[in-house]
């Protein structure tokens, strides 16, 4: 019934050797890829370094998979305490409390890049519902954005109300965004759906840039205030750190857990085959609405929180390259992993300031880096099966 | 007791007759077959019957609901579910998971339970998986409950989409040719899983071409050709109806 078990590590070994292959074969690209700007030496240094971590990646891998197997065969016999669990939330709670003193330790302008990216991941995570679990193509995404940002902007500075009041106006009117555009795209397909969400994101974009009375136009809204945090007193960038770290944890735990139960198993489902899902009991057109308003829904809080950032939000931020860059994030990472998108909006945010040095290289190795993604690994970094089946398994 | 009927139910695709006027009954607890040859309307009769397509004529009741033009969806909810003849599972999703979404309708617990993790949602959730182990034990999956379905071999695939519908509780389970391409041995091991969902209180209808199955087990046999209904009745008065030969002519099928 089972497929042959004795085949399976020969091939494994093959597919290893072909990946290492490819992967020498990436750094090498990217090294040509550097000779015109910086020279010989530089780029046969950065060519033997990529290799050298290549390859050592890989011996390390190969090391963390037998130190795992037998770790599990170690558990297995004693049933009682399941280690992998423990060693999981001790590397989260760690993870978590860097997290919380980073502010004492970094200096400004990491903690900004810090913030940026949090800010990216909570898009791309919001995104991914839509996307990545729902298997829709929303080319639109940074309307959401910028109805939430514009939200908070306008509800500060012409009503006077916080940040804590508008939040869940920002959220909900996104949300409601999501609904609207959804209605009349939910019975096209591909291609269709793609066009009509775009033209969605420009839209909302002239309406902003064209409203001056109400939007100030090109000119954007400035003077937004800063919202205080129980009456924490540590710089306001720190404090705007805080702020975006609860909201990414927040949009974190609350996507997985939506993913995790029917809904997220009627979005994946409707992704994989709509007709059957239907014949399954599950109401598609609904399904749809909920993923294109749950996905807006945290666009909206990224646009409050990015408001708040800049203290100036303008038609400039939200543009078709915006929903597109969150898009990259979405794919690169893996369509449909929540760890994957993570470190998709984590790599696409710093990617650019870590390359600041070479300032004309830089975009030109992210478009490098995704075709090559895009040819060897289209499933995405993290994507694929490994992080679904854990998702299931871990419950 | 007759759970359902089929009142002259027609499908027309732009002029082409693909049904036209079938009438029939099931009763409840029966095994009944469908066949006929290619073409003959009978998938179009499975999706009028599952709401995939809407008839452009007649109507279906289930225990009395006219549920004739009803969305998929909805239908699943009245107890009907079915398999598909080019196996449609849900690929990137575990054998588990596949299971899990067609209980669906089973959960109450929305979006807001699902964040806050309540009791009552870890006790469905619980519940369904429960159930899940059940389904695939039936169809003898339950070592495969991790995998991803799209590495299931060809035939566990179609044992999976049984599983599958099954979970939905349906009344009637509707396959649709469940044995296509399968051998001999496995062919046999789907007569066994068709045993034991009568065996369950289930109605099952199915369309098949393997004649070995269809005179071994089923009760009652409806005859489509050319989207109309020739024939009907049990697997002998089947096999000696002339219009049923004269149909599949030249063919000895019943051998």
């Amino acid at each position: 019934m089972m497929t042959g078990t004795g085949e399976y590590p020969a091939k494994r070994k093959k597919l290893e050797v072909l990946n290492r292959a490819w992967f020498i074969l990436a750094a090498l690209w990217f090294s040509l890829l550097l000779l015109p700007f910086k020279g010989l030496k530089p780029a046969l240094i950065l060519f033997f370094v990529l290799s050298a971590v290549i390859l050592f990646m890989q011996y390390i891998a190969g090391f963390v998979r037998v130190l795992t197997a037998r770790l599990h065969a170690l558990t297995g016999r004693f049933k009682a305490v399941s280690l992998s669990h423990t060693t999981s939330l001790t590397v989260r709670a760690s993870f978590l409390a860097v997290l919380m003193v980073l502010p004492f330790l970094a200096q400004d302008y990491f903690l900004d890049v810090v913030v940026l990216t949090g800010i990216y991941i909570i898009l791309a995570l919001g995104l991914n519902v839509i996307v990545g679990f729902t298997g829709l193509l929303h080319l639109g995404f940074a309307a959401s954005y910028a109805i939430g940002a514009y939200t908070y902007a306008l509800l500060n500075t012409k009503a006077g109300l916080g940040f804590w009041y508008s939040l869940p106006v920002c959220a909900g009117l996104a949300a409601l965004s999501g609904a609207v555009i959804a209605l009349p795209a939910l019975r096209l397909k591909g291609d269709y759906l793609a066009i009509v969400t775009l033209g969605f994101g420009e839209i909302v974009r002239l309406i902003l840039n064209n409203w001056d009375t109400f939007t100030g136009g090109p000119n954007g809204i400035s003077g937004i205030a800063v919202p205080y945090f129980f009456g924490i007193t540590i710089g306001r960038l720190g404090l705007h750190y805080y702020i975006t770290l609860m909201a990414v944890v927040l949009t974190y735990v609350v996507v997985k857990r939506v993913r995790r139960s029917k809904t997220g198993r009627a979005w994946i489902a409707i992704r994989e085959d709509e007709v059957c899902a239907a014949t399954m009991g599950v109401n598609t057109m609904r399904y749809k609405l909920y993923a294109f308003a749950f996905g807006s829904f945290w666009a909206g809080l990224a646009g409050a929180l990015f408001a708040v950032k800049m203290q100036f939000v303008s038609p400039e931020s939200f543009t078709f390259i915006e929903s597109v860059l969150i898009l990259c994030m979405v794919i690169l990472g893996g369509l449909g992993s929540i760890p994957g998108v993570i470190v998709g909006a984590i790599i696409l945010v710093m990617l650019p300031e870590v390359l600041r040095e070479v300032q004309t290289y830089r975009m030109l190795a992210l478009g490098a880096g995704l075709i090559i993604m895009m040819i060897f690994r289209p499933q995405g970094l993290l994507g694929g099966w490994g992080d679904e089946r854990r998702e299931t398994k871990d419950e | 007791m007759h759970i359902l009927e089929v009142r002259d139910i027609t499908k027309h695709f732009s002029g082409i007759k693909a049904v036209e006027d079938v009438s029939f009954r099931v009763k409840e607890g029966a095994v009944a077959s469908i066949i006929g040859p290619n073409g003959a309307g009978k998938t179009t009769l499975f999706n009028c019957l599952t709401g995939l397509t809407k008839p452009t004529k007649g109507s279906i009741f289930l225990s009395g609901n006219n549920i004739s033009g009803l969305a998929p969806h909805r239908i699943v909810g009245f107890g009907i579910a079915r398999t598909f003849q080019n196996i449609r599972l849900f690929r990137e999703m575990t054998v588990l998971e596949n299971v899990l979404v067609s209980q669906h309708l089973r959960i109450r617990s929305g979006m807001v339970g699902a964040v806050i993790r309540g009791r009552e949602f870890i006790r469905e959730e619980r519940e369904i998986r429960d159930r899940a182990f059940e389904y695939l034990e039936l169809v003898g999956l339950e070592d495969a409950a991790d995998l991803p379905s799209l590495n299931l071999p060809y035939g566990d695939q179609r044992r999976l989409e049984i599983a599958r519908a099954l979970a939905t509780e349906p009344k009637i389970l509707l396959l649709d040719e469940p044995t296509a391409g399968m051998n001999p041995q496995e062919t046999l091991g789907i007569m066994e899983i068709i045993k034991r969902l009568q065996g369950l209180g289930k109605t099952v209808i199915f369309i098949e071409h393997d004649m070995r199955v269809v005179m071994g087990i089923s009760e009652a046999i409806i005859v489509l050709d050319h989207g109309v209904k020739i024939a009907e009745g049990s697997p002998d008065s089947i096999k000696n109806d002339p219009l049923v030969i004269e149909a599949y002519i030249g063919r000895n099928i019943f051998a």
